[in-house]
């Protein structure tokens, strides 16, 4: 950086001699010109609101004016958090949510990618199939899926009838407390797995064949090569897809809005969805906002968690 | 005799290998075979469904393997239905304006700022870089509701005192968007020097230097932008269900919910409706497929 820095000032100082200072000050303008725009939209449609959030948090503001007067109500959201079954109904909806559909979802991409990334004819057919539903949206896929999970008539109970020759169903899925959050899941990772296969292509392709090639001379097998050579290949972009599926199972809303409303008997509330709820139907602006900051630390230590496990690989 | 022998013993190795080449294959080829069937089949379902203008029918034949088959009742009436059920030319027009306005405003403006972080100097650059990098893990939802909460009390340029309800409250907060910035810092921080020095001795000033020589360069990342933030704002629902009351300024994913939550479920129409939102954009993706991949695996590069 400080050797670009240096060539950027030579270069100025050659071509612009004469100018000097006055350069040098109307090239903070114009840069200030530059960067202005953007970062008026980014300080008044994120931090501001981020920072309402957090100040809303400690108060018991409502989403319109109600005839309490706002006030202060220190850690008394927080602790009305920790008490509200609901919330913690959608926090462990979350988690349970992200501990299926992280690894599953990550483990299919891998298998689709190395499928698709072999060497044989009709690859580039499979590869657009595998990644056709990341282009149908997320609400007509919920409401497709809310067709399939029919209790009566709908096909995947039919699918579970004729493979267990009448042994299975008919299940209730969304309708039951038990299935409505797996069912959640599975559609969920039919619609996101073809994104992720798409990023752990890219990885497969940026190994390189010597190491492939090497490790045929030391006369490794395929599923040694795959161990030894392309997992840890792919150490980053496993990191990025797991945190990528990890943040995106937290913020499950779609889906749960489109489908089940967070029933039956909360079985798929998620923290995202019980926001809503709070802030918007119940108009509980200073609630809500606690979930929103509570929600933002989880995200917030996934991330560090990112950086962190991908510096110790740097040093390495 | 020993040409024979030679060949026998030659061959006879190879064979059985060849053999077990070609099963592998034929085994890998039905794997794919079944895991494609398990990727399209809904769609397939959805794009028949909507065919059948027969609510008896379509209903009879959910649950078996008709389901696929378009027999029977087919028409495109259930496509018509939905025009004189629900504003669908409005819903579209909304969704199309709004995805452009976002796309076409924000490749401007993160651009814009990225250009200047990466090859300009200026006092604060670098703390400005940390922040915006920062700034990207701060999740949507998280700032949703109380985002809700300024944009109600924010007055617009026809004088009414509120943005919800309108256009700019769907456009203007996703305009700038830290990670296409960051896309863009990453792709101007390793264009070469020279095509700024040959700019400067042309007497070329920063904004010409930037219209001219950088966005021309910026080919890659400007699509890579351009189709990721179609794919996520032609998809979004929590804000236009938190912001749009009527019909007027509705995209289609929240017109889609509401026809989808009135009773009574009317599944012809609405699959037709889903089949109307999905076909465009699988149409457009299947064209452009190579800049499709290339958009999303560029987005995986980060960290």
């Amino acid at each position: 950086m400080s050797v670009k820095e240096y060539d950027e000032i030579h270069v100025i100082k050659k071509t612009a001699v004469v100018k000097g200072f006055r350069w040098r000050h109307k090239e903070q303008i114009t840069a200030w010109f530059f960067t202005t725009p953007a970062l008026v939209l980014l300080l008044l449609f994120l931090v501001l609101p981020f920072l309402v959030a957090v100040y809303f948090s400690f108060t018991n503001q409502r989403l319109l004016p109600g005839p309490l007067p706002v006030k202060f109500v220190g850690l008394s959201n927080y602790v009305q958090l920790l008490q509200d079954n609901v919330f913690q109904r959608a926090l462990l909806n979350n988690f349970v949510f992200a501990l299926v559909v992280v690894p599953v979802q990550t483990s299919l991409a891998l298998t689709l990618a190395l499928l698709v990334n072999q060497n044989i004819p009709g690859t580039k057919i499979f590869r657009t199939i595998y990644f056709s539903p990341v282009m149908t949206t997320l609400v007509v896929i919920a409401i497709v899926w809310s067709f399939l999970y029919n209790p009566g008539q709908g096909l995947i109970n039919a699918f579970l009838y004729t493979i267990s020759f009448g042994r299975l169903g008919p299940y209730q899925w969304l309708a039951s407390p038990l299935l409505a959050l797996p069912a959640l899941m599975l559609l969920s990772i039919w619609q996101g797995v073809g994104y992720q296969m798409v990023i752990y292509l890219a990885g497969l392709q940026g190994i390189s064949e010597t190491l492939y090639e090497a490790a045929h001379i030391d006369g490794a097998g395929a599923w040694k090569c795959f161990f030894n050579v392309t997992l840890p290949q792919l150490r980053n972009t496993t990191i990025f897809v797991v945190v990528t599926t990890t943040i995106l199972a937290f913020k499950l809303y779609t889906q749960v809005a489109v489908m089940t409303q967070g029933g039956p008997e909360d079985a798929t509330m998620t923290m995202v969805f019980y926001t809503v709820t709070q802030g918007f139907n119940i108009l509980q602006l200073g609630y809500a906002s606690a979930i929103s900051v509570i929600f933002f630390l989880i995200i917030l230590v996934i991330s560090i968690l990112l950086r962190f496990v991908i510096r110790e690989e740097r040093a390495i | 005799m020993t040409d024979s022998k030679q060949k026998a013993w030659k061959i006879s190795p190879v064979m059985p290998g060849q053999i077990r080449i070609y099963i592998r294959r034929t085994l890998i080829y039905i794997l794919m075979t079944l895991l494609a069937l398990f990727f399209l089949f809904p769609i397939v379902f959805m794009l028949v469904s909507s065919l059948k203008d027969n609510d008896g029918q379509l209903m009879a034949d959910m649950g078996s393997i008709y389901a696929f088959i378009p027999y029977g009742h087919i028409s495109l009436q259930n496509y018509i239905n939905v025009f004189h059920l629900v504003p669908f030319s409005l819903y579209m027009f909304n969704s199309v304006f709004i995805v452009v306005c976002i796309v076409s405003s924000g490749l401007i403006v993160n651009s814009l700022i990225a250009y200047a972080l990466a090859r300009m100097q200026f006092a604060g650059r670098d703390i400005l870089l940390v922040c915006i990098v920062g700034l990207i893990v701060v999740p949507f939802e998280a700032i949703a509701i109380p985002l809700l909460l300024v944009v109600n009390q924010l007055p617009w340029i026809d004088g009414s005192t509120t943005w919800l309800d309108s256009y700019h409250v769907q456009i203007l907060p996703f305009i700038a968007d830290t990670f296409s910035i960051y896309l863009f810092y990453q792709f101007f921080i390793g264009i070469s020097k020279d095509f700024e020095e040959a700019a400067l001795v042309d007497g070329a000033g920063r904004v010409r230097m930037y219209w001219q020589v950088f966005v021309p360069l910026a080919r890659r990342p400007v699509v890579s932008v351009a189709i990721l933030q179609c794919i996520t704002h032609i998809g979004d629902f929590l804000w236009p269900v938190l912001v749009t009351r009527g019909d007027t300024y509705r995209p289609l994913m929240v017109g889609l919910q509401v026809f989808f939550g009135e009773a009574p479920i009317r599944w012809g129409p609405i699959m037709a409706f889903a089949s109307m939102v999905t076909i465009p954009m699988l149409v457009v993706f299947l064209l452009f497929q190579r800049w499709f991949l290339r958009s999303v695996a560029s987005s995986g590069i980060k960290g």
